[in-house]
């Protein structure tokens, strides 16, 4: 056999599965996204445990506690997009395309049911379910669209599924298991990811 | 035998290539998730479309979004049986059997 007809053939298979690669996942997800999505977690526990603590002296209604999460939610959303939108273009990577999209659904459909769950949980006064429930579906959420993205955002699901589970058997420590699943995770997760896919391109 | 001769000629162009790769892992595309892929004018990724949907390899499907028109594009069956003996073909020109 011809070496040549070796090399290209490497050559082509090479260039098939990049691009079977590329077109099936959405390689662009910044390590950076996990650390400010967990930071800003951690600043609106903060603040949700200040209110807790002064729930003795002032009333903060279950809408105020909603609202908090919800910003903390569109800030970590607005910073994430801001990293992944800057690694994408780095890339030379499109941030719509098909790939993200299939992303972006199949961590949508779990949340949506978590949303609507947690939120029906809050109007029948069973509020130490949320945390739990919560963790829960954006465990099951992770799992379903990592798919199709960097795979490492399965094991970060996995590890929310455990501790939404866990938190079951220790209802009153909600806030303690939305620090850990929604802000450290989130941190020692970007670190890992940075240091393993950003870290290295920048060296390139 | 010569795996060489195993070799579809369809899949003697890099876009094509690059087409069929794409569509054997998605169930559908549109032309520009295409273009975003592959390194490609429209021009000439339109005529290597014409190409494979000619050959049966891939279907087309016109869609709209809004009034934008959203063209789809899916492999048929033919065309992921050719692709996966091509994949084969190459393979064994690689480790050598032949």
């Amino acid at each position: 056999m011809q070496t040549a007809e070796k090399d290209e053939s490497l050559k082509t298979l090479r260039e098939i599965h990049s691009i079977m690669d590329r077109s099936a996942r959405f390689i662009s997800l910044s390590g950076w996204s996990g650390v400010w999505a967990g930071c800003i977690a951690l600043a609106g526990a903060y603040i949700a445990h200040n209110w807790v603590v002064a729930q003795r002296h002032a009333y903060y209604s279950d809408a105020q506690f909603v609202l908090l999460a919800l910003g903390v939610l569109v800030v970590a959303i607005i910073g994430g997009y801001y990293f992944t939108a800057r690694k994408a273009k780095q890339n030379g990577q499109t941030l719509w395309n098909s790939a993200s999209r299939q992303m972006l659904t199949n961590m949508a459909i779990p949340l949506a049911a978590g949303g609507v769950f947690s939120f029906a949980l809050l109007l029948n006064g069973e509020e130490m379910y949320i945390a739990p429930a919560f963790l829960t579906f954006y465990g099951l959420s992770l799992i379903n669209g990592g798919r199709y993205t960097l795979s490492e955002i399965r094991y970060l699901g996995y590890l929310e599924l455990i501790l939404g589970a866990a938190n079951l058997f220790f209802l009153g420590y909600g806030l303690l298991f939305w620090v850990i699943g929604f802000g450290i995770l989130h941190i020692l997760y970007g670190i890992f990811m940075w240091n393993k896919y950003d870290n290295r391109q920048a060296e390139e | 035998m010569n795996p060489i001769e195993h070799l579809n000629k369809i899949f003697d162009s890099r876009i094509r290539i690059g087409i069929m790769s794409a569509l054997i892992v998605n169930e559908s595309l549109n032309f520009n998730d295409l273009k975003s892929l592959i390194d490609v004018t429209d021009g000439n990724l339109a005529t290597h479309l014409k190409t494979l949907e000619e050959h049966k390899y891939i279907k087309v499907q016109k869609g709209f979004i809004g009034r934008k028109t959203n063209t789809l594009y899916t492999i048929t069956s033919a065309g992921s049986k050719a692709f996966r003996a091509h994949l084969e073909a190459l393979e064994k020109i690689i480790k050598g059997i032949g």
